[in-house]
């Protein structure tokens, strides 16, 4: 039994994790599965379209010579009674219906809700090409430059934000909710009788996340790049930098919420009560930007957010690591209070 | 350094030991939830014993064990392992002891090795892999998974993590409720191997037959208290009858049949008890003289005998004598 034969706690300790994790099929979906899946569904749900078609209806006694003018500048023109018209005008179906004049020498109708952004789009439409075949000449000589920008797709804004969410829960859930459940079964206690060191446990949690998070943020980013064409416009570097400040922090939120739980109904609930607000407000799937302005600096302040626009602000706009800083303090005040208060609270039996 | 701990200071000491239980949070008013656990209790175990706590379900053993063990903090009294004291000498105090908690689930998609080399990492001077294994016979199991042990295997595994630094005191709380007999042997035996390298043992139980085995003496608790201390046959004597004997009725003779003062009458016999399932226990000092003297007076009155036995009294009549109850409520 020389010194060197003698396994080391915190190696023991961290391989115990990664054990657990690996031969737990659950726990492997949850980490690497889902945000793969989730990315795919929402990246096929929101990819990018040609230009919506404008569809109109069109009343009996609407002349060919109109319908075709429409067709022929690309307009879908469906034919249409009374009852069908009003019907497809209110389930959004044909976003304008074009009303013939009742005797000759009066004017045509165009039939739309305002309310609607497409409809008063396809009013203007169907009102340029009918006034162009009437005659009408344009005064002024236009030119359309078409441009589609590198990252300002959706799934560009997506990607980031799955990153994050993810590296939140894999600390929550890694961490959080097996500190109660070892708590639970009592291992916290039995390990606290060996001569264990708590730090030792502690560090170990983290280098167990540590070893992981590289592989998840590989697995997603590559998987975008593939599929998606996603790409990071700054350095990884950076990336590396708000992920694992990311992952810190929560892990500490996580001790916190784990620190007095005695059961792991009690935890997750107060894991959901901390990450599903967050969900919404931090903007990870559609921009927290559409909040009203007074909640703006409480939901900058959340660590979710100062995580996903982190992350944004290095994959789309490509800031390097001097630019991650304000996001980065956001992140190490949480996780500096979460851990404090989550070691002061702490229940170990 | 410290003086090391003489040998002549008791492997455990404790006076005074009590243990309150908040129920309700916050520390206002905290007369109404409260738990009164472990009130008062002196205990001195000496180096090489192996000390028994009995009791029934609730009476307050693992909370005693867990406060002399360092892992809960009394509300009163005083400690003392081997000299030392918890709240001075902790890191050294948990190199030398070993604890298995009353059902630890050790982390169940783990092998048997990888298990031992955990604990094995916590201690100065670790046992090897190999000998902990023969100990406890599990060498053909190393490298299954804690999950696909049995029962009793998973007990012996829990009591491996317990010897892996040779500890001078072993504390088994409960080490074999709900195993078969086979399986209680196995870990009677470890416990007497262990006791043979000259370790210190103290083990709580319900089963008497348990103590009576293993203990060279045994501390019956009850609602917290200490009711007696001695060795086995010492508590035994104190029945003032070394043996029992067990009557039941035919079903349907009714319970006004028999009393407890006509029984009390019989030659020789010193206790009384009916349990909840309509069985007469009597202590008997003579039962060759106690018996024909109760066939007499059951044919007297008519009545007819399911079953008569005589047996030796055990700690468990010793139990019922001073409370009134049965040890185990399951
Ligand atoms: N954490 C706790 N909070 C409140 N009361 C508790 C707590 N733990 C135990 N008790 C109470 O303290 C008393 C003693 O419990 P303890 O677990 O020490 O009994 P025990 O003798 O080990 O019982 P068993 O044979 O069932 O293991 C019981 O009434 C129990 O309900
Ligand atoms: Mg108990």
């Amino acid at each position: 039994m020389t010194e060197s034969r003698r396994p080391r706690p915190v190696v023991q300790l961290t391989l115990m994790r990664l054990r657990e994790m690996m031969r737990e099929p659950g726990v492997l979906f949850w980490t690497f599965g889902f945000p793969v899946l989730i990315s795919v569904a929402l990246g096929i749900a929101f990819r990018v379209k040609g230009p919506e078609p404008v569809v109109v209806g069109a009343l009996p006694g609407v002349t060919a010579q109109a319908r075709d003018a429409l067709a022929s500048d690309g307009v879908q023109v469906r034919p249409l009674d009374q009852a069908a018209a009003q019907a497809a005008l209110r389930s959004g179906q044909v976003a304008v219906v074009l009303v013939p004049p009742a005797r000759p020498g009066e004017p045509f109708t165009y039939r739309f809700d305002p309310a609607r952004p497409e409809a008063r789009l396809a009013r203007a439409t169907v009102d340029a090409i009918l006034q162009k075949a009437a005659g009408r000449q344009d005064r002024l000589a236009v030119r359309d430059q078409e441009v589609s920008e590198p990252g300002s797709r959706y799934i560009d804004f997506l990607i980031p934000g799955l990153l994050a969410m993810n590296l939140m829960s894999g600390s929550m859930w890694g961490i959080g909710w097996v500190i109660v459940e070892m708590r639970v079964r009592k291992l916290l206690k039995r390990l606290l009788a060996a001569p264990m060191r708590r730090r030792h446990l502690l560090f170990a949690f983290g280098l167990s996340r540590l070893m992981v998070i590289p592989f998840e943020i590989a697995l997603i980013l590559t998987f975008a790049r593939l599929v998606f064409g996603v790409q990071v416009a700054g350095s990884y570097a950076a990336l590396a930098l708000v992920s694992l400040a990311g992952s810190a922090s929560f892990a500490a939120i996580a001790i916190l919420v784990a620190s007095r739980a005695q059961n792991t109904q009690t935890v997750s609930g107060l894991m959901n009560l901390v990450m599903l607000p967050m969900f919404v407000l931090s903007g990870v799937f559609f921009s927290s930007s559409h909040f009203p302005e007074v909640t703006r600096p409480f939901i900058s302040a959340l660590p979710l957010t100062a995580m996903c626009d982190g992350m944004r602000a290095v994959t789309i706009d490509g800031v390097g690591l001097l630019g991650t800083l304000p996001y980065l303090a956001v992140l190490a005040a949480w996780g500096v209070v979460s851990f404090v208060l989550g070691l002061r609270w702490f229940r170990w039996g | 350094m410290n003086p090391t701990s003489p040998d002549a200071e008791p492997a455990v000491l404790c006076r005074g030991l009590r243990k309150i239980y908040e129920a309700g949070r916050g520390s206002g008013r905290k007369r109404a939830g409260e738990v009164l656990a472990v009130e008062g209790l002196d205990l001195s175990i000496r180096r090489g014993e192996c000390f028994g706590l009995l009791g029934p379900n609730g009476s307050g053993k693992t909370t005693t064990v867990e406060m002399l063990e360092g892992l809960l903090l009394p509300t009163g009294g005083e400690v003392r392992l081997l000299g030392m004291d918890w709240a001075h000498d902790e890191s050294r105090l948990r190199e030398r002891m070993g604890v298995a908690l009353q059902e630890t689930r050790l982390p169940e998609k783990l092998t048997v090795e990888e298990v031992l080399t955990l604990f094995r990492s916590f201690y100065q001077r670790p046992r090897p892999l190999e000998a902990l294994l023969a100990d406890v016979q599990l060498e053909e199991k190393r490298r299954a998974w804690v999950v696909k042990l049995s029962g009793g295997q998973r007990q012996r595994l829990a009591i491996a993590c317990a010897l892996v630094a040779e500890p001078e005191i072993l504390f088994l709380d409960e080490p074999t409720t709900g195993l078969d007999p086979q399986s209680r042997r196995q870990i009677w035996g470890l416990v007497a191997a262990y006791r043979a390298r000259g370790g210190t043992v103290l083990l709580t139980t319900h089963y008497m037959e348990e103590a009576e085995r293993l203990c060279d003496r045994v501390a019956i608790l009850d609602r917290g208290r200490l009711i007696r201390l001695g060795t086995p046959a010492e508590l035994i004597a104190g029945l003032g009858a070394e043996h029992v004997v067990e009557l039941e009725l035919e079903a349907g003779a009714g319970q006004g049949a028999l009393d407890e003062a006509t029984l009390r009458g019989l030659p020789t016999v010193t206790e009384v008890h009916l349990s909840g399932e309509g069985v007469w226990a009597l202590a008997a000092v003579e039962p060759e003289r106690a018996v024909p003297a109760l066939r007499a007076l059951l044919q007297e009155r008519g009545q007819r005998l399911l079953r008569l036995g005589t047996r030796k009294a055990t700690l468990e009549d010793v139990f019922v004598s001073l409370t009134g109850r049965a040890l185990r409520d399951d």
